[in-house]
């Protein structure tokens, strides 16, 4: 399971003096949703189907550790980290790094999540897939495995699709198919002498770059038209003269 | 001149708006550049040539088809190969792609395959040259992430509904091809297709959404939303969270961050309390209706016209009125 490390999504964001990053000060960083959603599918595909070893990889500076870590008070058997100065925004080059490290087997299936908060670009997982040359299912909302094939669903556009796939593969995990899991004291104990391991990462050409970031334009404040049934009315008077959506 | 191929999306035999809506960001761009030529690649089953001819409507210089008939269901592995076969030999400055569901999985095989930079889900393209400059909501639409995208052909998918089809007819050029892969061989197999109820309209395409929350107490109470929605026409149902981990409507229902993102004309909040986790999918609405008991609920802080009241009373009586309000056009 590939897993990244972003800022707590309830945080108001603030950009950078360099206009060009978020301000980190006062930022809770954790492990990222959709990410913590993949560890969870794998921690129960290896208590029921195991015994098999999970590992977690995570590319990016030391402050990734302590997301290894987390992966494995939750359960995870050993972590990798994959180092870099920073972690850029340019999701072909993360992929590479990870299919650097993964190019030699040994797993049956690579879980990601269906995007990361902070890119919010679904690209890493299926582009690790495509350079490893495995079988690829994007956005899962179910998954099982059985006799060495896969069955997934997928939530397309006002339908669901069911396929079938072969192993090895990546499968990156929507929202729903389960609950992440919080470490138990005893996990967080025994995450402590777990094996996490540090590589240089081998990060493709950077060709995706960040030139600045700025908060969207606000709302206008909001407006209460009245109260109970008796507004509505106005509220359809106003929806047809002045929004005019009618 | 630098050329754009844009992977126009279908269904079938029909073309999705997104295809149209990614025709018309290429035109936007091409033309910005001064010149040079959209390219749409249309793949799907046999007979979905014949809709192709509506892309030249848009802009679109040459419409190239590849039928199959087994591209009647979604051939990740054979259609990517196909557009990257086309890339390839033709040569484009970019390719583009819409961010839908299928625009999301084909994008990264692409840019792996091509080995070319990917940018996901832009609401605007610029810049020419070089490099490419392309804004993109991330940090679940908090945050505008202006990014340059260097070196040739740039990978970038266009956020649905970011650019409305527009005319700028021509009469396209029609090519055809054949499978750069054979579809038989697909590593991923769809078993089958779960459609959503007749007649239901894609959040994601839907002008109007009227979304439900657990004010609604339980799922036999969506009846008021789905007759609101029924009044307004054109309009689909969405719900927060909290209702789909209740199970009252199911995840694709879902709108928020981790749900679905959606911009609609008109965006009718029902018993939802507005947590920040629901506004990043839904802030982006063109005019937000909120109705909820409660004053302080955080919804009223964006919503453009709020009713405070109970949705028992409130919802029934808005039904009625916008039914009237239609009917008297
Ligand atoms: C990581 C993460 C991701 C999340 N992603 C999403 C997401 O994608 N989408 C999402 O929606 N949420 C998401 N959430 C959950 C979010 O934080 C809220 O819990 C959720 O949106 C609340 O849903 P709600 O408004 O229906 O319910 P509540 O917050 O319980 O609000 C119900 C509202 O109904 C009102 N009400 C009650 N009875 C009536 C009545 N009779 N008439 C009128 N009003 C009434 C109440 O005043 C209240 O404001 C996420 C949370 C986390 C932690
Ligand atoms: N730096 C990273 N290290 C490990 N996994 C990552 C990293 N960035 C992205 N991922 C994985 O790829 C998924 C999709 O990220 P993205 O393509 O950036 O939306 C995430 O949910 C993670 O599972």
């Amino acid at each position: 399971m590939c897993i990244k490390r972003t800022p707590d999504s309830e945080s108001r964001f603030k950009i950078g003096a360099g206009r060009s990053a978020i301000d980190e000060t006062g930022l809770k960083f954790d492990m990222d949703d959709f990410a913590s959603y993949a560890v969870e599918v794998a921690l129960q595909m290896n208590e029921k189907q195991g015994p098999g070893e999970t590992v977690a990889v995570a590319v990016g500076p030391d402050s990734v550790q302590e997301t290894l870590r987390k992966a494995m008070s939750m359960g995870a058997d050993r972590a990798v980290q994959l180092k870099t100065e920073t972690t850029p925004f340019d999701g072909l080059a993360v992929a590479k790094a990870i299919a650097a490290e993964l190019n030699g087997g040994g797993y049956d299936l690579i879980l990601f999540g269906k995007y990361a908060f902070d890119t919010s670009a679904s690209i890493v997982g299926t582009a690790v897939a495509e350079l490893l040359g495995v079988a690829c299912v994007t956005a899962a909302s179910t998954l099982e495995i059985a006799n060495g094939r896969g069955t997934a669903r997928r939530e397309l556009e006002g339908a669901g699709e069911v396929v079938q796939f072969s192993l090895p593969a990546v499968v990156t995990i929507d929202e729903g198919i389960a609950r992440p899991r919080y470490p138990s004291l005893k996990g967080i104990m025994a995450a402590k002498k777990k094996p996490l391991e540090t590589k240089p990462a081998q990060l493709g050409p950077v060709r995706v770059t960040v030139t600045s970031m700025e908060l969207p334009p606000d709302r206008p404040p909001g407006r209460i038209v009245g109260q109970g049934a008796a507004a509505v009315p106005e509220l359809v008077r106003l929806l047809q003269t002045e929004a005019k959506v009618l | 001149m630098p050329n754009i191929l844009v992977f126009a999306e279908s269904r079938g035999t029909e073309l999705r708006k997104v295809a149209l809506e990614t025709v018309t960001a290429a035109r936007t761009v091409v033309d910005a550049w001064g010149g040079g030529e959209v390219h749409a690649l249309v793949a799907g089953a046999p007979g979905v040539g014949a809709k192709a001819a509506t892309l030249g409507q848009h802009g679109a210089d040459v419409v190239i088809t590849c039928e199959h008939p087994a591209y009647a269901r979604y051939a990740r592995e054979s259609i990517a190969a196909t557009i990257a076969a086309r890339a390839t030999s033709a040569g484009y400055r970019a390719v583009l792609l819409p961010f839908s569901a299928q625009g999301r999985d084909l994008g990264p095989r692409l840019a792996a395959k091509l080995d070319a930079p990917i940018v996901s889900d832009a609401i605007e393209v610029s810049g020419s040259g070089d490099s490419l400059v392309v804004k993109h909501p991330g940090y679940a639409n908090k945050v505008i992430v202006t990014l340059t995208v260097a070196g040739a052909p740039a990978v970038i998918s266009i956020r649905p509904s970011a650019y409305s089809p527009k005319d700028a007819p021509r009469s396209a050029k029609t090519e055809s091809m054949q499978p750069a892969a054979d579809p038989a061989a697909e590593r991923v197999v769809v078993k089958e297709i779960i459609e959503g109820a007749k007649g239901k309209l894609d959040l994601g395409e839907a002008s109007v959404i009227v979304s439900g929350g657990r004010g609604l107490r339980g799922p036999e109470n969506f009846k008021l939303v789905e007759d609101l929605a029924a009044a307004f026409g054109n309009a689909a149902v969405g719900a927060t969270r909290a209702v789909t981990d209740e199970g009252w409507r199911p995840h694709s229902d879902q709108i928020g961050q981790t749900g679905r993102q959606v911009s609609p004309q008109l965006y009718v909040a029902v018993g939802i309390s507005g947590a920040i986790q629901h506004l990043a999918g839904m802030r982006t609405s063109k005019t937000i209706v909120a109705i909820n008991k409660d004053p302080d609920a955080p919804i009223f802080k964006i919503a453009d016209y709020g009713i405070v009241g109970d949705v028992f009373e409130v919802v029934p009586a808005l039904t009625t009125a916008v039914r009237e309000a239609r009917k008297a056009h």
